[in-house]
Parts: C-alpha cells; sequence; structure tokens
C-alpha cells in the first residue's frame, strides 16, 4: 500500500520537478462525447498534474474508456477542450500522440511476433532510428523483466508477460503520459502484483504522467489521485486519503479485560463515547494511528487487542455511485 | 506550419517509407511462421489442378475452344492461388481490429495510407510469391518451361495479386467486424470462381448468366492470362505481343487496385 502522507490540493502545483513547467499533463473543460445524442461522457473537468500517478475508476459503461479514447486523439470530443502534455486534442492530434504512449485494453500483441520484434515495429512506426531504438528497447525491456523473453514469441508469454509488453511498448518512444486502459483487467493476483511492481518502479525512474482505468479499487490506493467517474461524470477527484477522510473517521474496535471501566475511562480522559457489544469496544477516532498509544496509556485496564479500520476504497465509490463495484448489474 | 522545407519533406517520406516497410515485414513473418497454413491454402488449388483437372479432364474432349482441360484450368488455378491469400490479408485486418493491435497501429504519428500500402504490399509479395509456386507445376498443365511465359505469367500474377488484395483490403476496412467479412467472402468465392470462365468458356452461357460473368472482376484477370498462355500452346510460339485486350484489361486491373487502395485508406482515416 502507497503511504498517501501528503494530501495535495487539485489546484496546487506541486510538482515542480516536472520537466515540462507547471502546465498540467492532462487538462479537461467540459470535455463531452454523445453517441447520436446520447451522452457517454458528460461534460468533464479534470486537470493532472506533470508527474502524477492518476486513476480513473468506475463501473462498466461509466465513461472511462471513452474519456482516454479522447485524450489519446482516438475519439473526436463532441464538446468541450481537452489539453494532453500541453497540447490541444482537437488542434493537434498528431502532436499528442508523439507525446503519449498507450497501452489498451486486451494488450493488443500479434501472437506471431517476439517480443523484439513488437518493440522494433513499434519504434519503426514513431520514426526512431535503429541505435535510438536498440537503446531504449534494452531499457524498457529491462524496466519490465522481460529482458530476458526479448526472442519468445507473444503467443507464449503469460497474461501477465503480455501486458507487461504492451506497456514496455507505451514506454518506448518515451512519453510524457502513460495512458494505461485497464492494465491489470483478467489477470491474476501474482500477475497484478508484478504489474504494478513495476508500474511503481517506472515512477523512481522517469518524470513520467501515468493516467490509468482500473477496475480494481485497491490499486486506486497506490495512485496520487482518483477520479470517481459514473454516467459519464466525474463525481470525485482527490488524493485517496482524503477521499477516504472525506466519509468519515477511523473506527477502532478495542477488546480490554474491563470494558465496562475502560468505556468510562475512554468518556472522562478522552471524550470519546464507545458502544459496547458482545465482541468489545467500538468507537470513532479521527487519526486512529496515531492517537492508538495515548489511548492504551490512558485506559489503565489491560488492552487484549486494538483494530483500527479506515474506510475503504470500496466505501468510498459506494459513497460516491450508490453501488459496489462489480456487483452491480450494470 | 504549411512549409515543411525539403529536407523535412525528405525525412517524412523516409519515416513513411520505413513504417510500410515494417507492415510489409510483419506480414512476410506471419507467412513464415505459419507454414502449415500456407500449404493448406497452396493444397486448394493444387486440388483443382490435379483432382478437377484430371477428373473432369477425361470427360471433356481434347480439342478446341478448350483443349487439354488441366491446361484450361491452369490460368483459374493461378489466380484462385493468389486471390486466398488475399482473403487471408483481409482477414488479418479484421484480426487485428478486433485484438486493438490495428488501433495501436493507427496511433502511430504515421500516415494510414503508408499503413495499408505497407500491409498491402505484404500481402501481394506473399501472394505472388505463392502464386509462383504454383507455376513451377506448369508442367501438369501441358505447359512448356519457357522463361519469357513463365516470367510473364509472374509478372501478371504480381498484379492481379496486388489488387485482389487491395479489394479484399477495402471490403475489410468497409465491413469491419470479422464474422461478416467471412460470410461475404465465403459467399461470393464460388459463384465468382464459376462465372469468370476459370472453369469453362463463359461464350457457351445463357445472356443472363454471361452478363452476371461480364460483372465479375475475376473475368477480367484470368482472360490476360489465358490469352498469354495461348501462344505458346501445341509447340508454336509465334503471334508475339499485340494482344490491345489483354494490355487494356490488365490496366483496368492496375487502376481499379490503385483506387481500392486509395479507398480503402480514405476509409480507415474516417473511421479513426
Amino acid at each position: 500500500m502507497a503511504p498517501d502522507t501528503t494530501h495535495h490540493r487539485r489546484t496546487g502545483l506541486h510538482r515542480r520537478n516536472a520537466p515540462w513547467g507547471a502546465s498540467p499533463a492532462v487538462y479537461t473543460r467540459a470535455l463531452a462525447k454523445s453517441y447520436r445524442g446520447v451522452p457517454a461522457v458528460a461534460g468533464i473537468d479534470l486537470s493532472v498534474e506533470a508527474g502524477e500517478l492518476f486513476a480513473f475508476v468506475g463501473p462498466n459503461g461509466a465513461g472511462k474508456s471513452t474519456t482516454m479514447a479522447m485524450l489519446c486523439t482516438l475519439l473526436r470530443p463532441t464538446a468541450g477542450q481537452a489539453r494532453v502534455a500541453g497540447v490541444d486534442v482537437l488542434a493537434d492530434p498528431v502532436e499528442v500522440r508523439r507525446r503519449i504512449g498507450l497501452v489498451l485494453q486486451d494488450s493488443a500483441c500479434d501472437g506471431d511476433l517476439t517480443v523484439a520484434e513488437h518493440l522494433r515495429f513499434h519504434a519503426a512506426l514513431h520514426g526512431m532510428g535503429r541505435h535510438e531504438t536498440r537503446r531504449r528497447m534494452d531499457e524498457a525491456l529491462d524496466l519490465l523483466g522481460l529482458y530476458d523473453e526479448r526472442d519468445i514469441r507473444a503467443r507464449a508469454l503469460s497474461g501477465g508477460g503480455r501486458r507487461r509488453l504492451a506497456i514496455a511498448r507505451g514506454l518506448l518512444t518515451s512519453p510524457q503520459v502513460l495512458f494505461l486502459d485497464e492494465p491489470t483487467r483478467g489477470l491474476d493476483p501474482a500477475a497484478r502484483a508484478q504489474v504494478w511492481e513495476h508500474l511503481l518502479q517506472l515512477r523512481q525512474h522517469r518524470a513520467l504522467t501515468m493516467f490509468l482505468t482500473t477496475h480494481y479499487l485497491e490499486e486506486a490506493d497506490h495512485c496520487d489521485h482518483v477520479g470517481i467517474i459514473d454516467g459519464g461524470r466525474l463525481l470525485a477527484h482527490d488524493s485517496p486519503a482524503a477521499l477516504r477522510a472525506a466519509l468519515g473517521t477511523d473506527r477502532v474496535h478495542l477488546r480490554t479485560a474491563d470494558d465496562r471501566t475502560a468505556a468510562m475511562l475512554l468518556a472522562q480522559r478522552m471524550g470519546v463515547s464507545a458502544t459496547r457489544g458482545p465482541d468489545g469496544l467500538h468507537l470513532r477516532l479521527p487519526g486512529a494511528a496515531a492517537a492508538i498509544p495515548r489511548l492504551c496509556a490512558e485506559l489503565r485496564v489491560p488492552v487484549l487487542s486494538v483494530e483500527v479500520r479506515r474506510p475503504g476504497m470500496d466505501e468510498v465509490f459506494l459513497h460516491y455511485t450508490g453501488q459496489r463495484m462489480g456487483g452491480s448489474p450494470a | 506550419m504549411i512549409w515543411i522545407g525539403r529536407a523535412g519533406a525528405r525525412r517524412r517520406m523516409l519515416w513513411e517509407t520505413r513504417a510500410a516497410g515494417v507492415v510489409w515485414r510483419r506480414e512476410i513473418l506471419r507467412c513464415l511462421r505459419n507454414p502449415a497454413q500456407v500449404a493448406l491454402v497452396l493444397s486448394q488449388p493444387l486440388i483443382y489442378l490435379v483432382v478437377l483437372g484430371t477428373g473432369l479432364g477425361s470427360l471433356i474432349p481434347d480439342a478446341p475452344p478448350v483443349g487439354d482441360y488441366r491446361t484450361y484450368l491452369f490460368p483459374g488455378v493461378l489466380v484462385m492461388t493468389v486471390y486466398l491469400p488475399a482473403v487471408a490479408t483481409g482477414v488479418s485486418i479484421a484480426i487485428d481490429r478486433e485484438t486493438g493491435f490495428l488501433r495501436e497501429m493507427l496511433v502511430a504519428p504515421v500516415h494510414r495510407a503508408s499503413l495499408l500500402a505497407g500491409r498491402c504490399a505484404g500481402g501481394t509479395t506473399v501472394a505472388a510469391c505463392q502464386g509462383a509456386l504454383v507455376l513451377a507445376l506448369a508442367g501438369v498443365a501441358r505447359l512448356p518451361y519457357d522463361p519469357a511465359l513463365l516470367a510473364t505469367l509472374a509478372a501478371e500474377l504480381t498484379l492481379i495479386a496486388f489488387t485482389l488484395t487491395t479489394l479484399v483490403t477495402l471490403l475489410a476496412v468497409s465491413v469491419g467486424r470479422r464474422q461478416t467479412l467471412h460470410a461475404v467472402l465465403g459467399f461470393t468465392i464460388t459463384p465468382m470462381i464459376f462465372l469468370s470462365g476459370a472453369l469453362f468458356p463463359v461464350s457457351g452461357l445463357p445472356s443472363w448468366l454471361a452478363g452476371l460473368a461480364l460483372a465479375n472482376p475475376l473475368t477480367y484477370v484470368i482472360d490476360p492470362l489465358r490469352q498469354t498462355i495461348a501462344p505458346y500452346l501445341n509447340g508454336r510460339a509465334s503471334m508475339t505481343a499485340g494482344q490491345p485486350a489483354a494490355v487494356r484489361e490488365l490496366a483496368v486491373t492496375a487502376v481499379v487496385g490503385l483506387l481500392a487502395l486509395l479507398l480503402a485508406a480514405r476509409r480507415m482515416a474516417r473511421a479513426g
């Protein structure tokens, strides 16, 4: 789990180390797309700072992929505007394509080509010279842990391997913004963890903005900011910690040798009211993790166990969309 | 900026050519790595030539206008040999669209016409190579191994392969779904071969069927092959050149091929 200790305000220009200045990596204003009058994306205002790891979460058909396709110039918006890496997607889509990397759903590989051939193919399409190709190819293979598999045909790779190949391909052109459409979809937990390990490692190696969509809410916790989208609208946009904080405080489950005395002491000394249940005490405590040592010191009765529960991303999601991820009839 | 400068334009051209080149290379690799599939595709025209040619040939008297039936069948067999790889190119475009590989190519900052040209060049190369393999069986069809004849046929076949590839590509780009493409191609192949003069002369057909034969593009690619072969039959290598009909048909074939390529590029540009 990524430690999200600092909560950056959306408007703040907190990443000054980014090489392309202070303009956001992705910026949209009232961006919309409708098909025959039916809106798929109904006006999204979004700003993702350079160097950020941003995740779009939302149920199927929420408009995640449509929004991403517009940002990647694969779809033409019906209204609004969008700038990616400082370039307007409508005014100069070709320049946008030069500045972005794209990892599409289902990781589009040709089973007959080897890993290295995929990368060379991609490099040639993007006008990279031979020397540059070789250098960046080795680097990308290394970063995604595919170096030993470079002469293996894509058909023979595992699902996770193919996904890593797609990510390596997306990185090959040294993009400013890397778009990943559900990079872990359909992978088993081990492969998912591996893909994430590489994604997080990437952040340390490169000044790279990553914009991804995901179905898995626990993955949103790895990100700097999360956008919750449903019905084509952006319902919330903040850091995971702030989104959780907005839902209320942490919950503590306490078991002591003498619950009655403990409850009384809690009320007297800390001003916290606890409810007594058959399994112990339940209470709400802001900043619980930091408050626990003091709590134990004040109680003076033997504490058997302490359990702190923070509101999870699935609760955040439920709060904003009114439905649980995955289980909804969509 | 409209003005790029000559050096910029040249670099741009080089880039586009290289992009087309890797797409071409991918088609060749795909073919080389699936030898079983190539063998399967090659077997079909061979079955026609050896089985149908020999079987039906025993029923048909060895006389004009047909002559030895296997000789008569040969131009059709050659066209079938290049038609099937052309279909494979179209189907592979539909597969690429389904897997998302097409999108991955389209997002590259190169002209879509370059991508399509590379693809069709690849399909044409594969088809022409397979055509050359079948051409090597000219002896089975009682044709002399005359270098001029074989070279002419090979050149004509390459042109035909190009046009058929671009036509199927246009269809694949327009249709989109693989199932629909399969259905359309599967439904049209048999009547097109029957009504092309490949198996029997269309001159003997009732007028409504002859009309269909005239509307069949395969008719116009089989006829020039037949005309190329004709002077070499019965050991007389006379009547050189001077076949205006064949030249005209080949010219039309080339124009149709280029038009199909341009149309397909336009359609693909709009689909994006």
